[in-house]
């Protein structure tokens, strides 16, 4: 047993563009997940951390139910099982409807996959805010839509933020289990190399360490842009001692 | 000839097995300042957040402008409009600036151009003596600072009615009198006041009614001048004189 790190070096030049296929692919996914999940996880999310309104109609409390009980199965069921088998049911699943390719199928499947977990992060964000914001924007006449848009979802996201950022790594990571549906992301691509190298403990070393260089320029990344959100919240004005 | 703007008759709550209000019945005319009194757990607070229908009466019946606001067919978004609360805990919108509190609900309920709101809001800013902090971030202020900004948000309204839920609780002492000159200056104007309260000066000074709350009922109500100087209630006495003892031991 042995690593070898001349060889190293030697194969990564020599197949670099199968990496870097891969990398692009994988960096592909990632954001994609991310935000498409955002997207599902902003709207999911809000359905369940809804405010309860005692002066909600008895047909309008049943409808925010009926949508809180489907947002929560959703949730239960993408949560509680791995995506990869995920990514395998429900490609098959729809293979003859919609006819797609894995790398559609696979933004997709990463996209809900990534809602059901953002999905609770912005719930969490919700019900951490303070209950007098959602009684001030109420005493306004403010409806609990206008409430959810304007005052309570950007003080969830803002809090949340980190939480978020989180999930981009983690997509950069677990996007390699879309390998089971043929979607050629660097760990496929490390696959394919170590098939034919038949030098499995440098192919996997180059691979996990492409890995940590995506994986920490992107935490870089998300540190920056926290430091940007926090920055502009506080809106600079020159006569803040008159 | 006296308007009421508010009628308040039976008004019930129950917190469970607490009983918070029992048969509560008033009037609040236009144009009159009513400050309600009394001890923590009077249900003094709760009386005022029934009124803006953040808490919802288990009995009796609130009339606005001789309307049932009960009534399921109420448009509940207008009503609150028109009876504005200014908050204990001020409650500015953490992720909006000073100005941005101000319009929202100038663009959004009553449908106002951004224009018209921003005008409107700096000139509510202007009343309490905000309007350089216009662009400020809300969570920056102090709390004086952050109560003026709330009251110039429910300024921007142009509301009926104003109600006051312990406005000046949660400040540091030297912030209070700031407030209160900005809530004096509003009585002044004629704006119709409801105020939950313990400063017992101001009270007395900007009061057209005082009404004293114990236990869940109006124990008594009456002018100023005489609920202080000669109460009728031996309650009334016994809260007023205690109030007077705990003065003379801070100072």
């Amino acid at each position: 047993m042995r690593l070898d790190f001349a060889y190293c070096w030697k194969m990564f030049l020599e197949n670099w563009p199968m990496f870097w296929y891969g990398i692009k692919i994988t960096v592909s996914f990632a954001i994609v997940g991310t935000i498409g999940g955002l997207i599902i996880g902003l709207i999911v999310g809000a359905i369940r951390g809804l405010p309860e309104d005692p002066l909600d109609k008895p047909w309008k409390k049943a409808i925010i139910k009926f949508f809180q009980a489907i947002a929560g199965f959703y949730i239960w069921v993408f949560r509680g099982t791995p995506m990869m088998v995920q990514a395998l049911f429900i490609y098959y699943l729809l293979r003859p409807v919609f006819n797609w390719t894995p790398i559609s199928a696979g933004m997709i499947i990463i996209s809900i996959n990534t809602g059901a977990y953002m999905a609770e992060i912005i719930r969490s964000g919700i019900q951490s805010i303070d209950r007098g914001q959602i009684e001030a924007a109420k005493s306004l006449g403010l409806s609990n839509y206008q409430a959810m848009m304007h005052i309570i979802l950007p003080q969830a996201i803002k809090n949340t933020f980190p939480s978020i950022g989180n999930q981009l790594i983690v997509n950069i990571k677990d996007s390699c289990m879309l390998n089971a549906i043929a979607v050629t992301e660097l760990y496929f691509q490390a696959v394919s190399v170590a098939g034919s190298q038949f030098r499995y403990i440098e192919v996997y070393f180059v691979t996990a360490i492409l890995y940590l260089i995506l994986t920490t320029g992107a935490t870089a990344l998300l540190n920056f842009a926290e430091r940007k959100i926090n920055k502009t919240s506080t809106v600079s004005h020159k006569d803040m001692s008159a | 000839m006296e308007q009421p703007i508010i009628e308040i008759r039976h008004l019930q709550k129950h917190f469970g097995d607490l009983h918070v209000l029992h048969d509560i019945d008033f009037n609040v005319n236009k144009g009159e300042v009513v400050t309600i009194i009394g001890s923590s757990g009077s249900g003094k607070s709760t009386l005022l957040r029934c009124i803006n229908l953040l808490e919802i009466p288990d009995g009796g019946e609130i009339k606005f402008d001789k309307q049932n606001i009960l009534d399921t067919k109420m448009d509940l978004g207008k009503y609150r409009s028109k009876m504005l609360m200014v908050f204990q805990s001020f409650n500015l919108f953490n992720n909006l600036s000073v100005l941005q509190n101000c319009m929202i609900g100038q663009t959004k309920v009553l449908k106002r151009s951004k224009e018209e709101a921003k005008q409107r809001a700096m000139a509510a800013l202007k009343q309490v003596g905000m309007e350089a902090f216009a662009n400020a971030d809300s969570t920056r202020l102090s709390g004086g600072q952050k109560q003026r900004v709330a009251i110039a948000r429910a300024l921007c309204m142009d509301p009926e009615v104003l109600l006051f839920d312990e406005p000046t609780s949660a400040l540091d002492p030297e912030m209070v009198g700031d407030v209160l000159d900005v809530m004096k200056s509003l009585a002044k104007q004629g704006l119709t006041m409801v105020i939950v309260t313990h400063e017992m000066q101001f009270a007395k000074d900007v009061s057209d009614r005082v009404i004293f709350m114990d236990k869940g009922v109006i124990a008594e109500q009456g002018n100023p001048n005489e609920l202080f100087e000669h109460p009728k209630q031996e309650r009334t006495r016994q809260f007023l004189s205690r109030f007077a003892s705990s003065r003379q031991t801070e100072a």
